[in-house]
Parts: C-alpha cells; structure tokens; sequence
C-alpha cells in the first residue's frame, strides 16, 4: 500500500514537473518545474532500493545542473516571459502533438504487451544486503573499467570545450562592440543598445 | 485488486510517457534553453527505465549505466551551455530558428 501511495505521488510530481517545463513561458519557472521532475525521480530511484543513485541524483541533477542552467539564465537575463505561441513552421506544433501521441501509445503498447525477456545474470551481480555502493563501486573498476576511463576522458574534453567556449579573442573587446542583454528593471538604454545591435548585424 | 503492488510495468510506462513529454517539448519550444532541460527530461524517463530493469533482472550494471548517463548529462550541459552562453551573449533573444547556420 505505501509503494502505491508513493509510486502516485511521485509520478504526479513528476509528470506535472516535466508538463511545467514544456509550457511555462517563463524559463525561471521552466528550471524550477524541473527540479520537480528530477526529484520525483529521485523518490522513484528510493522505492527500487536504488539509493545511491537517488543521492546523486539529486546532488548532480538540482545541485549542479539545474543551478548551472539558473546560472545561465540570470547571467543572460533572459528570464522574460516569451511567447510560446508562436509558431514559424506552419503546422509543426500539431504534428509535434501528434508524433508525441503515437510514441506513447507504441512505447506503452510495447512496455505492457511485452514480458521482460532478459534473465537474471549467472553471477548474481546484484547481492541485496545494503551494501550497494560497493558493488557498484566494484563492477565500475572490473567489467565497465573501459567505460570508466572513457569517462573521464569526456569530463577532461568537455572541460577544455568549455573553457575553450567561454574565451573571447584576443584583441577583442567585447564592452566596446558587443550588445549585452538588457537586465529587467534596466530599460534606459534601450535605444542605444538597438543601434548597437544594427551595426553588429551589419558588420 | 489490479493495483494489489506497483510492478515494474508501472514504472516503465510513467518512463515511456516522460520520454515523450521530453520529445514533445524539444520539438515545440524554439528557447535554446527550454530545448535542454527537454532533454534532461528525456534522459531522465531512461534513467529510471534503466534502475527498474536492474530490480528486475537482480543486475546493480544497470545502475551503473545510470552512473555514466548521469556524467555524460553533466558534460553536456556544460558544453551546450557555453554554446547557448556564447550565442545569446551577442543576440540576447535568439531561438533555435535564428542559429540554424551554427554561425552565432
């Protein structure tokens, strides 16, 4: 009984989470509906004895991802409402829905006609005494230690990408030509900063 | 009683639909940003696909391919954030459709 009560709550909050990404025009409250999502998850990753996981997950996911994107988004000043409306490919959004549709209906006709065929691995790898994170531990350093190195080579790329990413030029000024994101309560210069805006297109 | 425990089928079906509100979402918003954390929802769905099926099979390597899912989300965020970051610091109000020649 408490699994259900548990399993109900956290899919509310998780389905009503990721509904608020989608159509918040607001991305502050874009990001904030997120770590809804991500929590529920967490809860879910609990209720199947998944609880390092549910740790990190929330440490990684609303501790650092979500705070990277608020991050961003203070730093732009891009937290207006926008109009998500819109629409520039005639009849994309209906198609969008639709195409949604059929992937529901063929990954949840295949989730409940289907049985699980996999079998249980020979050496069970999975030993249930509380003691997971060290057989996860032990199964990162021996069957996915290739994976593991692999990793770490991505962490050190996206690193250097970033950081790549986030230099200017030398030689470039970026407060002299550049146009900057009007802050919100900050219109006065609003005029100058179009002006500003032409020429950098038209250069 | 249908609903006597949550079986492993509820799980993967609340994946299904979260993985297609993450689809739906990357193909109607136009907000650079909105468009990213679409995708984090998506790879959320296969994250918690991956943890039912390691109950199921008694197999912890399926929390551990969640572990790699979760460093790849990081490194990707990071990178696709400094793109956004670059991109929008020159046009502050630029949609998907606007950089669709990758030249900022």
């Amino acid at each position: 009984m408490v699994e259900i009560v548990v399993f109900a709550v956290a899919a509310l909050v998780i389905l009503g989470g990721a509904i608020g990404v989608i159509f918040s025009g607001n991305t502050v409250h874009a990001a904030l509906s997120l770590v809804a999502t991500l929590f529920g998850i967490a809860v879910l990753f609990v209720a199947q004895e998944a609880n390092f996981l549910a740790a990190v997950q929330v440490i990684v996911y609303a501790g650092a991802i979500v705070v990277l994107f608020l991050f961003v988004i203070m730093l732009l000043g891009v937290d207006r409402d926008e109009d998500i409306e819109a629409e520039p490919l005639v009849g994309q959004r209906p198609a969008a829905y639709a195409l949604g549709a059929l992937m529901v209906a063929g990954l949840l006709a295949v989730v409940t006609t289907s049985a699980v065929t996999g079998v249980p691995a020979a050496s069970e790898r999975w030993v249930r005494d509380g003691n997971e994170i060290s057989q996860i531990g032990r199964l990162l350093f021996t069957d996915y230690l290739f994976a593991f190195e692999i990793t770490s080579l991505l962490l050190v790329i996206a690193v250097v990408g970033a950081v790549l990413l986030a230099r200017t030029r030398p030689g470039e000024q970026i407060d002299d030509d550049e146009a900057v994101a009007v802050l919100p309560g900050e219109h006065g210069d609003d005029e100058q900063l179009v002006e500003e805006d032409a020429e950098v297109d038209a250069s | 009683m249908i609903l006597a425990e949550v079986s492993s089928g509820w799980y993967l079906s609340l994946g299904a639909v979260l993985f297609s509100l993450g689809a739906v979402g990357l193909l109607i918003r136009r907000n650079p940003l909105v468009m990213f954390m679409c995708v984090e929802l998506m790879l959320n769905a296969v994250n918690l696909t991956f943890v039912t099926f390691a109950r199921d099979l008694d197999d912890v390597g399926g929390q551990v391919v969640v572990f790699f899912v979760l460093v790849v989300a990081a490194a990707e965020v990071v990178v696709g954030l400094g793109i956004i970051v670059s991109i929008l610091r020159r046009r502050p109000s630029a949609t998907a459709d606007d950089v669709s020649l990758l030249r900022g």
